[in-house]
């Protein structure tokens, strides 16, 4: 089955970087969503059928955080995996990425191998994320 | 330990990190200075971030069209040519990652640091000033014939538990 991603980041540099990489995975992928901010990320998931999503951190409006405590809270979304990709390093925000239920952590500066490395986890429940 | 000093290593670290990993580059070897926060005529770009908590400041790059164009193309794998909304978009990411790394290795020493969304300006002949900065670390890194600084300034608040310490006459690591 194809699947739908979405990409969350105020940087659409990092937007682009991240759909050239998802590309690259060999992931079947139908489409790539995009959004600016979790508000957006938000009205993307009501309109779409998304399968995973990538999310930055520190972002306007809605941040990656709340984004995710959206979503695990949702009946509808709670199972969907959301990665979080974000320069944020700090005990506080990636324990509580983690205690949201986040399913996997990538730091920024990120290469193309640590983010197909981090999707082959959780896409694989065999693999740690 | 000094903190300007650590400052000055944790740049040069984020820096060389971020081009080897994001634009497959080298960056040459840093030198560093001090300068103090007088007001200075730019041409060209340059990006903010601001960083709060137990110390306060901001970190900034500053580069020429030419060199924000390079790391626009490096970072998307696009060929650019003039400054637009992703030649920008580029150099505030690029801002964000290394003041963000420099900020994650900082809180070990420093306590928990926010950073801010960044903000860039591009144009002629402009002044920056930032409000209550003294000095600033500034790191310059020679790459491909050009130049690209890293600058930062931070300072304890009332909050940083070594600046109570110094208050309080207690012993402290932290030499400010």
């Amino acid at each position: 089955m194809e699947s739908d991603v979405l990409v969350v980041d105020d940087s659409a540099a990092i937007r682009k970087i991240l759909q050239r990489v998802l590309r690259q995975t060999g992931m079947a992928i139908r489409k790539i969503h995009e959004a600016g901010d979790g508000q957006e990320a938000l009205e993307v998931m009501k309109s779409q059928s998304i399968h995973l999503v990538l999310t930055d951190i520190n972002m306007p409006k809605m941040d990656g955080i709340q984004l995710l405590g959206a979503l695990k809270s949702s009946p509808q979304w709670h199972k969907i995996p959301v990665v979080m990709i974000t320069t944020e390093g700090g005990e506080t925000k990636v324990g509580e990425a983690v205690r949201l239920g986040a399913a996997g952590y990538v730091r920024k500066p990120f290469t193309a191998d640590q983010i197909k490395e981090k999707l082959a986890g959780i896409l694989d429940p065999a693999l740690p994320v | 330990m000094n903190v300007q000093q650590l400052m000055i290593d944790l740049i040069g670290q984020a820096a060389a990190n971020v081009f080897s990993t994001m634009l497959d580059s080298q960056l040459g070897a840093p030198e560093a200075s001090i300068e103090k926060g007088m007001p200075e005529v730019n041409d060209g770009i340059v990006s903010f971030i601001g960083l709060a908590g137990a110390w306060a400041g901001t970190g900034s790059v500053v580069c020429s069209p030419e060199v924000a164009c390079r790391v626009c193309s490096r970072m998307l794998m696009t060929e650019t040519t003039s400054v637009d909304a992703d030649v920008l978009d580029a150099v505030a990411e690029l801002t964000n990652m290394i003041v963000g790394s420099v900020k994650n290795d900082l809180e070990p020493h420093l306590g928990t640091l926010g950073l801010s969304i960044p903000t860039v300006v591009f144009g002629r002949n402009f002044r920056t000033k930032s409000a209550g900065a003294a000095d600033w670390v500034v790191v310059r890194f020679p790459w491909e014939g050009d130049v690209l600084q890293v600058k930062l300034f931070l300072a304890p608040t009332e909050r940083a538990p070594h600046a109570v310490a110094h208050m309080m006459g207690q012993t402290c690591p932290l030499e400010v």
